[in-house]
């Protein structure tokens, strides 16, 4: 049992996760993603909005979603309480600073804006439509792995 | 059980998603610099489930619990494909979250990761808000 403790390696936890495709759409009879769950959200907080992407919606329909990303956040409760020994360190120590919390707040509006215009995110384009060969969610992984790429390599030699 | 369903497999992917470390920014930051091969290869052998249970589900015309055919729709290509796609790739590597860690990272107890969930839901109303102006 000790080696549930510990990290879980890429061929026992990459085919975990690409179970999950298959259980939600037997169990769920939903396709796997989860980015839509901030219009849920949005939705769901602002009922008496104009905006027409929020308005003409409904998110009641879709709230299976919801219930599935408040399982992820207990998912992660559960690993990092049951299933962990030390506590989990996922982020860099120094974005417990001011320009941290910048950097997490800018990184998550271009999370949330980027996946919404792009209609999916790492789960709905790259496992999901990946998998079913859908050629406009190879397009949208290519670029994903280019903004990444381009934080990582370009943006620090503009800054420097 | 219409609920508590989507909750399991939530709770399943949290989980998986915390002790294979892809919600880590360390792990991100190394699939980008090419440093290792842990993140393409969960990936990678993600993909390869999901491709085969899909091609499982198809041949054998498999329903859900409902008793509805399981139907794949792809999602359309617009320009927001690209754009949007590479908006978000800037925002992965710099929270080392996609939305589905942003999640686990915050029941993980990595609290600061409330901030990117924050940064997420606004920059979705942010879409939602300009989505009338912008070309797609």
């Amino acid at each position: 049992m000790d080696w549930l403790l510990r990290p879980w390696p890429w061929y026992i936890a990459g085919p975990l996760i690409g179970l999950a495709v298959p259980a939600l759409l037997l169990l769920v009879g939903k396709p796997f993603g989860i980015s839509s769950s901030f219009r849920h959200l949005g939705a769901l907080c602002s009922q008496r909005t104009d905006i027409d992407y929020l308005k003409n919606y409904d998110w009641r329909g879709e709230s299976w979603n919801l219930l599935f990303a408040l399982g992820i956040l207990i998912g992660g409760g559960v690993a990092a309480g049951l299933l962990s020994t030390e506590p989990i360190s996922f982020l860099p120590g120094d974005y417990q600073s001011w320009t941290g919390a910048l950097k997490l707040l800018v990184g998550g509006l271009l999370i949330g804006f980027g996946t919404r215009y792009a209609d999916g995110c790492t789960s709905g384009h790259t496992i999901m439509g990946i998998a079913s060969l859908n050629w406009p969610s190879i397009a949208a992984s290519v670029c994903f792995f280019a903004g990444g790429l381009f934080v990582v390599w370009l943006l620090p030699l503009a800054l420097s | 059980m219409q609920r508590i369903i989507p909750l399991l497999i939530g709770v399943y992917f949290g989980i998986v998603m915390i002790k294979s470390e892809v919600a880590s920014w360390f792990r991100i930051q190394k699939m980008f610099r090419f440093e290792e091969a842990h993140m393409y290869l969960t990936m990678g052998s993600a993909l390869v489930v999901a491709m085969i249970s899909l091609l499982l589900i198809k041949k054998l015309g498999l329903n859900d619990l409902s008793g509805s055919p399981v139907q794949l729709k792809g999602k359309p290509f617009q320009k927001g494909t690209i754009i949007g796609g590479f908006v978000f790739g800037m925002g992965w590597a710099i929270t080392g979250a996609c939305p589905g860690p942003i999640f686990a990272q915050m029941g993980s107890g990595e609290y600061l990761a409330i901030i990117s969930f924050v940064g997420a839901f606004l920059g979705a109303y942010l879409y939602a808000w300009l989505r009338p102006r912008l070309p797609h």
